[in-house]
């Protein structure tokens, strides 16, 4: 501690980049749920490889390309892209602080996640029923695990959403309340990019096999 | 009502785990009564069970770590024990069963809940003072984080009471522990405890990223970070990029446990190959979270007992970065005999052995601060110098099994087994007890008793030498690891000699329990005044010792290099100062129960899922997201410390204010 401390730094100064001292909050929470979404990417990175590895292991049952209805994947693709938009939308109308915009925004990337997950547990039940269930070769086990985890992960994000929308309705959009959101829109959009991953390597892929 | 859980799990037919579990019984509930009848309950509520200070869960995290290690040297201590005697004929008193818990217990307990938690210990204490700030970037996440680590080894614990432990080895490789051949409890209590630890695991390199990156004292850029932080930087980087792998491994193998899934399975397209490279391309950079703050330790001793600075801090920050990325490209070393061809097995030597190279650097680097230093032979000294020679003879038999033919022939051998423990005793067990050692004054305010420190880094040293050495020599003579009985007399005599090893290990155990409670006993001789008391370098000797809860009252200007060093050189520390800073207000996070709630329930959800209770696994699921929204919803989780109140703890420790 020397007599040089006395001089504060300026708070926009400070971005923890060494220069400046420590970052501020919001710089620091957004941060570090950047680098958890990071570590959740490997995650998906794990049951990636383990489809592509196990994607022919079909033993003797269905195939991808005799599973897949891609008109439905594309319904699926649109409506998680689209929910996308809105989301980003509704976190521009909470940055400009218009509660009533986000509220509207935020039940249309609601419905449309919903619609993602409808049509997904639709095709899931669907090859239930015929017989290719998880259970049926390490290829069925991959699929659904890969798909149900990103699943789980917009179905996590849903009743995160209903609950910061509580939060807005209730709080009001304080900066508590706006880092939240700022999270909650990072990991949205991460869900698109693992599916753009999902899309492309389990469904194009595996159609064209 | 209670899934798979009946009166039959507790194995009464039994007399070894009864008695384990008898003694254990017997210690926790006499804790238990002594907190009781001292009425410390409120204290250790207050301050230490809802603490979000990293230096107290910092201190937790290192008990815990100390705890784990006498049950994971007890079961080494009965493998030794077996194998001293089960030879020819003999057959020991371990029955196959048993012993196979045992190896597998060991191994787990000793990574998952010895290691990781000494070593995440040292970074929760260390880091957020070296960088010269007030607390880690999530105070409340790095409890939760602590309390699910503790809630992981209270489970694999509990198998040592109600049912039985996995008997595949730490590694738990399919298709042995798939359903089909471990039908019982043992691999669920194994996968369970390590998928709630390793989320706390997880959130700990997510918080410590963030810490090392966006919260440093001002002026602090990137190469003035102390070597201690840079390594554990490296370590937390490799626990983002690489415990998420084994979650989603142990999620599959769950998978095929409980839903009948084909991941690994020898039927229906399973692949067993594929949970072998997923499993090393986690557990080959754990190693390397595991040494490289070891190394940072060591790196900061070295350089404090030899009066320098760190010989070429440009080419040791390197070197750890460099190892970093390295760790990555190097998994598939632990299974040459897989089977992958000479090509692939040749790609994954080379890099194995280029690993050496920056390792390498690392140790001419200690070596060169210690040339021409003036080195003071304290107790973390000696364990740094014993952890060079030791660490160099552990690496070249690495770069020995990195060359494929020569690893044909030694491939789960005991020699592979004094390799690893030749560099996790030698590098990580030494560096976090010389980070102990070094750092226990900071954290308490008196040093350690440095004569029962020096007799334990003597039985430390030697028992180690004892125990390894011979199991190199057993291992080219063609002993198997993992054996129960050992089928050919001439091994008996080295492996007496590593079970005297194993017995001075623990004298050097005792030592440090002696060192502990002769430390505390004494310890109005042995205060620690100045907060200096090694004459130390880095900003965390510039507070006192124990830091107050807020570590600096005006945050630390860093000019430097060597930070608290450059200062006391200038004569700039406080108290030699005539001028008081001004003090302002501190906003600090205030305690919260959420990690030891969270960790409650995570204990519940664990222990039925691994007994098939599913109404309770559902309600303790329930509980933990509950716990969750309740929290995420609260906003008051600062409190203030006014500025009278600082100048009033600041005053009394460098007697500002105070007639001349």
């Amino acid at each position: 501690m020397t007599i040089a401390t006395i001089d504060a730094v300026p708070a926009h100064l400070a971005r923890g980049r060494g220069g400046g001292g420590p970052a501020p909050k919001r710089v620091v929470v957004a941060y570090g749920f950047w680098i958890f979404i990071l570590s959740d990417f490997v995650l998906f990175s794990g049951l990636f490889a383990a489809y592509a590895v196990l994607s022919g292991n079909t033993a003797g049952g269905p195939t991808g390309a005799e599973l897949f209805n891609l008109r439905n994947v594309f319904i699926e693709t649109m409506c998680l892209l689209f929910s996308s938009y809105t989301c980003g939308l509704g976190a521009l109308s909470a940055e400009r602080r218009q509660p009533a915009r986000f509220l509207i925004l935020a039940a249309f990337t609601f419905v449309l996640g919903a619609a993602f997950l409808a049509i997904e547990a639709s095709e899931f039940a669907g090859m239930v029923s015929k017989g290719a269930g998880p259970g049926r070769s390490g290829f069925l086990s991959s699929f659904f695990t890969l798909v149900g985890t990103h699943g789980v992960h917009v179905t996590g994000g849903l009743i995160w959403l209903i609950y910061l929308v509580a939060q807005v309705i209730v709080k009001g959009l304080r900066p508590a309340v706006l880092r939240r959101l700022l999270c909650w829109s990072l990991f949205w959009h991460a869900l698109d990019i693992v599916w753009v991953g999902v899309f492309t390597l389990v469904y194009l892929m595996g159609d064209f096999r | 009502m209670l899934g798979r859980l009946s009166w039959a799990a507790i194995p009464l037919d039994q007399p070894l785990p009864l008695y384990a579990m008898g003694v254990v019984g017997l210690v926790i509930l006499a804790v238990l009564a002594i907190v009781t009848v001292k009425g410390w309950w409120p204290y250790l509520w207050r301050e230490w069970i809802t603490s979000v200070d990293h230096k107290r869960i910092g201190v937790m995290y290192i008990i815990l770590g100390l705890v784990m290690l006498l049950r994971g040297y007890s079961d080494a201590i009965m493998m030794r024990s077996q194998q001293a005697i089960a030879v020819g004929n003999a057959h020991g008193y371990l029955p196959p069963d048993h012993y196979d818990q045992i190896f597998s217990a060991h191994g787990s307990i000793m990574i998952f809940f010895v290691a990781m938690p000494l070593v995440i210990g040292l970074m929760n204490f260390a880091v957020p003072l070296q960088l010269g700030v007030r607390d880690v970037a999530f105070p409340t996440l790095n409890s939760v984080s602590f309390w699910l680590t503790a809630s992981g080894a209270l489970l694999i614990n509990m198998s040592l009471v109600i049912g039985s432990f996995a008997r595949t080895g730490w590694m738990g490789y399919p298709p042995l522990s798939e359903l089909a051949f471990s039908p019982d409890e043992g691999v669920d209590y194994y996968l369970w405890s390590l998928q709630i630890s390793g989320v706390g695991t997880l959130l700990t390199g997510v918080n410590f990223v963030t810490t090392i990156l966006k919260l440093r004292a001002p002026g602090m850029t990137y190469m003035r970070m102390p070597v201690f932080c840079w390594t554990a930087l490296a370590a937390n980087l490799l626990i983002v990029a690489a415990f998420p792998i084994l979650t989603a491994t142990f999620v599959m193998l769950l998978l095929d446990r409980y839903l009948g899934m084909h991941f690994f399975t020898n039927d229906a397209g399973g692949n067993q190959m594929m949970y072998v490279n997923l499993f090393w391309a986690w557990g080959h950079p754990e190693v390397y979270i595991l040494i490289l703050p070891a190394f940072g330790v060591f790196s900061e001793v070295v350089a404090t007992f030899s009066g320098k600075g760190l010989f070429s801090y440009r080419s040791m920050v390197l070197a750890t970065l460099g190892i970093c990325v390295l760790s990555f490209m190097v998994w598939l070393h632990h299974f040459f005999t897989m089977g992958a061809g000479s090509d692939v097995n040749a790609f994954f030597g080379i890099m194995s052995s280029i690993i050496a190279v920056p390792t390498g650097v690392k140790v001419f680097n200690w070596l060169f601060t210690m040339f021409r230093g003036r080195i003071v032979f304290k107790t973390p000294m000696l364990f740094t110098i014993g952890f060079i020679i030791t660490f160099v003879i552990g690496g070249l038999t690495g770069v020995l099994l990195a060359v494929p033919p020569v690893d044909f022939v030694l491939h789960n051998s005991v020699f592979l087994v004094a390799h690893f423990h030749n560099v996790i005793i030698g590098g990580v067990v030494f560096g976090a007890l010389a980070g102990y050692n070094y750092w226990f004054p900071k954290a308490f305010g008196f040093t350690l008793d440095e004569r029962w420190g020096k007799a334990s880094f003597w039985c430390w040293l030697i028992g180690f030498y004892l125990a390894f050495m011979p199991l190199y020599v057993l291992g080219m003579m063609g002993m198997t690891r993992r054996l129960q009985h050992i089928p050919d007399p001439s091994w008996q005599p080295l492996l007496l000699v590593a079970e005297l090893g194993a017995v001075v290990i623990f004298l050097g155990v005792l030592c440090q329990i002696a060192q502990l409670y002769v430390s505390i006993r004494t310890r109005e001789q042995r205060l620690d005044l100045t907060g200096d008391p090694w004459n130390g370098r880095t900003l965390e000797w510039s507070t006192s010792s124990p830091p107050p809860a807020y570590n600096f009252a005006v945050l630390p200007r860093v000019e430097t290099i060597d930070a608290f060093w450059e200062m006391k050189r200038r004569g700039l520390t406080l108290g030699l100062t005539p001028a008081e800073p001004p003090y302002e207000t501190i906003e600090m996070p205030r305690n919260s129960p959420i990690g030891f709630v969270i960790a409650f329930f995570a204990v519940i959800t664990g222990f039925s899922l691994i007994w098939q209770i599913w109404w309770l696994a559902i309600l303790g699921l329930l509980a933990v997201a509950v716990t969750m929204l309740v929290f995420g919803w609260s906003e008051n989780r600062e409190r203030e410390i006014p500025a009278a109140e600082i100048a009033r703890v600041e005053r009394a420790r460098l007697g500002f204010g105070r007639p001349a």
